[in-house]
């Protein structure tokens, strides 16, 4: 018999739980429940839906406002005023829910691409050994079985977005604030305007999954009406998508110039 | 009818394993799937060579034994069946016909066709039953269940824990034999009162042996008894509450 250390009681914890509890420095041991959620799969798909969610809000928003281009370059310009300097004021200083959105979304972003990393690398785990026959797939679609690869499509995408008209890395002539200008100056580019549809195709994809999956992973599911999480995925992603593109077609098109 | 077959030969856990090739022949339209596979080991038993190994039981679609992946799908070409309910008027003269195992790293492979599901065992373990004090059988009918909820219980309670779910899933995951066997609980007054540990003790238990749920529907697609995936919704909306709660696990 061990003497004063043990426990009363039976341990109640899972013994994966006791197991990777005993593993841990005594800091991390007495973290949050947000942080032990998070460290299952399951939470981390919760956290997958969740900042899917906080995106498709941003990207929905950002596609209405781009249409503001087929009105008139000062709309835009405008708007693009309005967003950087006047969002929520007098309510907020200037610049603050800009940045407050900022936070959000990088946060999102950052979280997205980490619990989907982490949880490939569970995937790819669970089987060390593939089929070594090619498999028949029933159900699984092009769009669920290439999140993965569309996106990484669309991060990278993010990224070249970024430097082209918030940086204005790779825009010719660039100049802050001129919405309408920078827009026509890279978009002229057929590479660029190809390019830009072909990301935002990838983007659609995996919204196309993504946007049904979500209710999954948060557990929201009424036989009755489940039918309506597929309509609303595709009209999402067919909706959204289309706006995007729209811009870069006019422009490749000539009718935005 | 004749067929050539191409079976996964493995003659321990720690062997790599090779496809081999046999002739099928003789095969009646009439016999189930097994039975063809019995045919063909009275042959190799003939021939002196070893038998194929694969698991079976009942023979009749209710013990979840019989899972073997055909031709890159789990149980076989027939939606809502197993292995054994697979029957050769499938198939036609001349047919090549591809025999793998179950792959995941939570099912390693034994002998042949045959894996080890006792990880589906831990998970069981962990949660998947009612704590009832002893004494003599209550009533039937003491406590009232609606017709409605009593049914989808009856749904999820239809696994037969084959592990077809696993095998047809991209990233091995068991996410829905975990949900048909936490839900099939949780649904009914009886399994209510630990229904919060019980989801979470068995989802971490799951998560030891499995791979992660993606939402690609392949496990609904491929298990013998039609499971919907609105058990996992339902799953992963109780694991999210027992980790709110504070009296969950």
């Amino acid at each position: 018999m061990s003497t004063t250390q043990q426990p009363p009681r039976a341990d109640s914890r899972t013994p994966a739980e006791q197991q990777a509890t005993a593993k841990r420095p005594a800091a991390v041991r007495y973290s949050t429940w947000a942080f032990e959620f998070y460290r299952s799969a399951l939470g981390k798909k919760y956290v997958m839906a969740i900042t899917g969610v906080i995106g498709m809000a941003y990207i929905f928003g950002h596609m209405i406002g781009n249409l503001k281009i087929f009105i008139s370059p000062e709309s835009i310009d405008a708007y693009g005023e309005w967003l950087r300097e006047s969002l929520l004021y007098p309510i907020l200083p200037h610049q603050v829910a800009l940045w407050g959105i900022r936070l959000v979304l990088i946060a999102a972003l950052v979280l997205h691409v980490h619990a989907a990393y982490a949880l490939t690398v569970i995937n790819r785990r669970a089987r060390p050994v593939k089929y070594q026959t090619s498999r028949d797939y029933i159900a699984a679609d092009f769009a669920a079985r290439t999140m993965r690869w569309t996106g990484i499509i669309v991060l990278l995408f993010i990224g070249y977005h970024l430097a082209d008209f918030t940086w204005g890395w790779f825009n010719p002539g660039f100049e802050r604030g001129s919405v309408y200008r920078n827009a026509v100056a890279s978009l002229s580019n057929p590479v660029v305007a190809l390019f830009y549809i072909t990301a935002n195709l990838a983007l659609g994809v995996h919204l196309y999954h993504g946007a049904w999956s979500l209710f999954q992973s948060l557990g929201v599911s009424r036989p009755r009406f489940n039918r309506w999480r597929r309509v609303f995925a595709t009209a999402f992603a067919v909706v959204t998508i289309g706006g995007f593109i729209s811009v870069p077609l006019a422009v490749l098109l000539g009718i935005v110039e | 009818m004749k067929l050539t077959l191409h079976v996964w030969r493995q003659n321990s856990p720690t062997d790599a394993g090779r496809f081999e090739s046999y002739t099928a022949a003789d095969i009646s339209e009439d016999m189930s799937f097994l039975e063809m596979l019995d045919q063909v080991n009275e042959q190799l038993i003939a021939d002196g060579i070893e038998p194929i190994q694969f698991e079976h039981d009942c023979r009749e679609g209710i013990c979840g034994s019989c899972g073997v992946m055909i031709d890159g799908r789990a149980h076989g070409p027939q939606r809502g069946t197993a292995t054994c309910q697979l029957h050769m008027r499938q198939y036609s003269d001349g047919d090549e016909i591809t025999i793998e195992p179950w792959r995941a790293a939570g099912f390693p492979v034994i002998k042949d066709l045959v894996v080890d599901r006792s990880a589906f065992d831990r998970i069981i373990e962990s949660g998947g039953y009612v704590s009832v004090p002893t004494g003599a059988a209550p009533d039937a009918n003491l406590i009232p269940v609606p017709k409605e909820t009593a049914d989808r219980a009856m749904d999820a309670a239809t696994c037969i824990g084959c592990g077809a779910c696993v095998a047809a899933c991209p990233n091995g995951a068991a996410q829905l034999f975990t949900a048909a066997k936490v839900s099939q609980l949780n649904m009914l007054p009886q399994g209510r009162p630990e229904k919060l540990e019980r989801v979470a003790n068995m989802v971490d238990t799951m998560e030891q042996f499995f791979g992660s749920c993606t939402n690609v529907r392949e496990c609904e697609a491929s298990c013998p008894k039609e499971i919907s995936i609105d058990f996992i919704a339902m799953m992963n909306r109780d694991y999210l509450r027992s980790r709110f709660s504070s009296n969950g696990a």
